[in-house]
């Protein structure tokens, strides 16, 4: 009846008790409080079956913030193991747990909070900077949405149900095979990161189509805006490389479920063949992960310097350089797994060959900031912290790059610390500082800049802290994950340092969740009386209202230059006349939600071989794309006179601050 | 301009906090680096190494190290001044917006991290030959083998030389090339003796090759570097280079240790254990090593 389900999965060591019970009392407060102010109706109707890219982009976000605490809450366990887990003092983690911390922490930070931002920043900005009302398939970007919130959600059930994969977040085989792992954690981890896969290639169709199809009149390829161009370098990286993750997740399954031998040890398999895939996936994944945050920082340099980016010609040419680069370089993950020197010096070569699109970015960026006039708001900051950070690791990226001196750092805490400058330095802080300068342009107010700069100095130095040491312990010979070690190493000094650094990070983080909550709070002080171009912006997205109406466009706009808005201002292109017209926009449609609920409850049957509710998930999924695709394509019409009356009301609310 | 809420000027006082606060928390990085370096001189293997193959790769890696800085110095300096220059309310900031273009100039950041790769590149490929794990050691003393098994969770070293076999213990005279053959009867582990030289993965039904030499004599620590199951952490073991006599001497009290090691009591040896100590047997089946590689090779059935 319930396959391996059995009791004892609900059994865990105190440490994670405590976050069950937290977790548990955190979702029992949300339902009162919903119920409590009958918000349900309005939850489904907003937000639950929506398929606006605007809320969907929040409801992304918002996951996002959920699975950073989970990811940063495993980073904090594991900064505090290492450091107290030295010599005789075996820590507060068994190495399972341990184990299943860094793989948990690993999966989280990549699928669901890095993916999630980039597709949730896609999902707010895209359209509106390319002038269009939706994107090109609004039911498949809710559908993708509500994939990758099911892959998230199964990680989170795996805290209270069973334990999560200790593999890390790679899972190579032969440790990841049935052999040496038979228990649910690994399969946890396949179903997780497959349905959240899957939500992701079709999410990257959609965007792909929507940035190829949707613009608006005379915005032609070299006129888009950067971020935007970002976003088309990326979707192109998503769908290639996407199906080579679910390919190679789904031979691991048959292998783990049916005795295949794909990637076993015995029978013919391969698992060699598994590294070079999942490779094949994870160094696009990358530079699918980096891409748009290059184009975050392409925006808000120019932005707050108050000029046009400097060389957007060959801004443009380097990401598409690096998006194709980025598919031949995947060897470059496993030199030490005993390939011929020449075969390891080509993909030496063409890694060090996506430093230089990189170094020009960093070049034109600079370069922005000439003659300008720069103003170190929050966004800012965090660029300034991006490029000291990412220039640091780049260079050891390219120490790395070289065969030789990457058998001596391979899988050391060198290695950590260059991936982590990348991830924060270059991700991480791109992200934040998206949130901080496109914010208001979905809620119509600030965040608290003073909040937001008390967070960024303990992001800075509380990252320099914990990263720093780090390439030292690599060059001890400190390896990753490692849950113990001995005094003799003489790591434990550093190990100390990296935990302060971690613990100044969690101040920064706290004083970032505390400022959101704040800033709502106090959102009727800092609001933004503009009502739509704070920053004195020269992209679409400005010339709209904040929070955008519904149709965001009431007249799709006609561009025939680079940066509409500032050519606006300047004089330089006409005021756009406003005639008004019907507007269709899809209906909403709970389907999208169903198949994210049949997903989950397919995933979590899956792994705990519940065969006969797997193949019920299953069908219901079928049956609720089936009907989906045989119903009407239906819209909701937006008359000229509805439109003509919120664009009043706009103006009305700008009137009243005058 | 900025309007809005920021519509406040931006003074000269924060930004150059901001800029002198940066550069404090570098510049203690800065003297930092030597201090622990001092300190830990002893215990930073990939920078003070004890094997030639080792200090080839790190002079590999200062070599690259000081031709990236040749970039980096520039931006982190370009990043300082510029911000500082070109802050908003700076009166002698020039301000020109039209200033988007310049074809020399990206011909000049083109270029150079051009011939930067260009340089880096030639040195790695000359580089990667010849330092190419599977390519022997040039040495006037002879080539010595030590098979190497990564079991759950030890490391299993068998001299077919020397008809003896070790756990989590390897020693063998010094500047005499070793060549580790290695593989796995577990997951996949990854081999790392960091005073003496690069890693490489210690892989189940696949036999991979390391050369490495000890320049002087020593105790250095070895590990594996790849997670493989519970007991990862506990793989590590001494690398003993002494003198001939010193190893001699092991060998012997090796060969005549009650211990033996045959494949039936390899397949228990092989039980997953944790922490394992430091044992030593005598080799019985000198095709130990072969069998265990071939274990998973099954003959086609008709």
């Amino acid at each position: 009846m319930f396959g391996r389900l059995t009791l004892d999965a609900f059994k865990h060591e105190s440490s994670q008790n405590g976050a069950v019970f937290s977790m548990l009392f955190g979702a029992i407060c949300l339902i009162g409080l919903i119920s409590y102010l009958k918000r349900w109706k309005w939850l489904w109707n907003e937000w639950l079956t929506t398929v606006d890219p605007k809320r969907i982009g929040i409801m992304y976000i918002v996951v996002v913030l959920i699975m950073f605490l989970k990811g940063f809450g495993d980073a904090i366990m594991i900064r505090l193991q290492q450091a107290m887990s030295v010599g005789d003092s075996h820590g507060f983690l068994s190495s399972t747990h341990f184990q299943e911390v860094f793989s948990s922490h690993g999966t989280t930070m990549i699928f669901f909070v890095a993916m999630g931002a980039i597709f949730g920043l896609m999902n707010l900005i895209i359209p509106l900077q390319i002038g269009a009302r939706d994107v090109a398939f609004p039911f498949l970007n809710a559908l993708g949405f509500w994939l990758f919130a099911s892959g998230a959600f199964l990680t989170i059930v795996s805290l209270t149900i069973g334990s999560f994969s200790t593999a890390g977040w790679l899972a190579y085989p032969p440790l990841s095979g049935i052999e040496y792992s038979p228990n649910e954690g690994i399969d946890y981890w396949i179903w997780a990161v497959q349905i959240a896969g899957v939500g992701s290639t079709l999410s990257g169709i959609n965007f792909l189509v929507t940035i190829l199809k949707m613009r608006c009149p005379g915005m032609t390829l070299m006129k888009m805006p950067i971020f935007t161009w970002s976003a088309l370098c990326t979707m192109p990286l998503v769908v290639l490389a996407f199906p080579i993750l679910t390919a190679t997740l789904y031979m691991l399954t048959l292998d783990r479920y049916l005795g295949m031998h794909f990637f076993t040890v015995d029978g013919g398999g391969n698992y060699m063949m598994y590294v070079n895939l999942i490779w094949a996936w994870g160094h696009p994944e990358v530079y699918i992960i980096m891409l748009p945050m290059f184009g975050v920082f392409s925006e808000i340099v120019p932005t707050f310097s108050e000029k046009r980016l400097f060389g957007y010609v060959s801004m443009v040419w380097a990401l598409i350089f690096i998006a194709f680069i980025s598919f031949i370089v995947w060897l470059h993950h496993f030199f030490t797994m005993g390939a011929s020197p020449t075969v390891n010096v080509f993909f030496a070569i063409m890694t060090m060959i996506i430093a230089i699109p990189t170094g020009v970015k960093i070049f034109n960026w600079l370069f922005t900031k000439f003659r300008g006039r720069v103003h170190f708001t929050s966004p800012m900051l965090w660029f300034f912290a991006f490029l000291l950070n990412f220039t640091f690791a780049g260079m050891t990226g390219i120490l790395l790059s070289s065969p030789p001196v990457d058998f001596q750092v391979h899988n050391s805490l060198f290695l950590i610390a260059h991936f982590h400058g990348m991830a924060i330095g270059g991700v991480l802080f791109g992200f934040f500082a998206a949130f901080t300068y496109w914010f208001p342009k979905f809620t119509g107010f600030f965040l608290d800049e003073t909040l937001n700069r008390y967070a960024f100095w303990c992001w800075l130095s509380g990252f320099l802290l914990a990263f720093m040491p780090l390439y030292m312990l690599g060059f001890m010979g400190a390896t990753r994950r490692l849950d113990h070690y001995d005094a003799s190493t003489g790591w434990h000094p550093l190990f100390v340092i990296v935990g302060i650094g971690a613990f100044i990070i969690l101040i920064g983080a706290t004083i970032q969740f505390f400022g959101l909550f704040w800033s709502i709070i106090n959102r009727k002080k800092n609001w933004d009386h503009t009502g739509g171009d704070p920053w004195n912006g020269r992209t679409l997205e400005w010339s709209i209202s904040s929070p955008p109406p519904i149709y965001n466009f009431a007249v799709i706009p006609t561009v025939d230059q680079l940066d509409p808005l500032w050519a606006i201002k300047r004089g330089e292109a006409p005021i756009p006349q406003k005639r008004y017209e019907n507007i269709y926009l899809p209906i909403n449609t709970p389907m999208g939600l169903y198949i994210g609920i049949f997903s989950l409850i397919f995933g979590f049957a899956m792994t705990w071989h519940i065969w006969w509710l797997a193949i019920v998930s299953f069908v219901s999924i079928l049956v609720c794309v089936i009907i989906r695709l045989s119903g009407e394509d239906e819209h909701e019409i937006i008359t000229v006179a509805q439109v003509k009356e919120i664009e009043a009301a706009h103006a009305r609310r700008m009137k009243s601050y005058e | 301009m900025l309007r809005g809420l920021f519509k406040q000027k931006m003074t000269k006082k924060p930004v150059f906090y901001m800029l002198l606060f940066t550069g404090l928390i570098l510049l203690v990085i800065l003297i930092m680096q030597p201090l622990q370096i001092l300190h830990f001189r002893e215990k930073i293997a990939v920078l003070f190494p004890k094997g030639i193959i080792a200090i080839e790769e790190r002079n590999l890696l200062f070599i690259i190290q000081i031709l990236m800085l040749i970039i980096i110095i520039p931006v982190y300096i370009l990043t300082f001044i510029f911000s500082w220059i070109y802050r908003a309310d700076n009166p002698k900031g020039n301000y020109d917006p039209d200033i988007v273009d310049n074809r020399i100039a990206e011909y000049i950041w083109w270029g150079i991290p051009c011939v930067m790769v260009l340089i880096v590149s030639i040195l790695t490929g000359i580089k990667t030959h010849e330092l190419d794990p599977f390519k022997s050691i040039e040495s006037k003393n002879k080539e010595m083998t030590i098979q190497v098994v990564a079991l759950q969770w030890k490391w299993l070293f068998i001299y077919p030389e020397e008809g003896i076999a070790s756990v989590n213990f390897v020693q063998f005279p010094e500047s005499t090339p070793i060549r580790f053959e290695i593989t796995a009867d577990a997951p996949m582990n990854s081999f790392w003796i960091p005073h003496l030289g690069g890693q490489i993965y210690a892989m189940p039904k696949m036999k991979t090759v390391l050369n490495l030499i000890a320049n002087e004599i020593g105790d250095f620590r070895g590990s594996s570097a790849n997670i493989s199951g519970e007991g990862f952490a506990g793989m590590t073991f001494v690398t003993r280079a002494s003198t001939d006599d010193d190893y001699h001497q092991w060998v012997k009290s090796a060969k005549q240790s009650s211990n033996t090691l045959n494949l039936k009591e390899y397949n228990q040896l092989a039980a997953p254990s944790q922490n394992n100590p430091v044992e030593t047997f005598q080799l019985k089946d000198l095709s130990l090593f072969d069998q265990i590689v071939n274990k998973y090779m099954h003959p086609h059935k008709e």
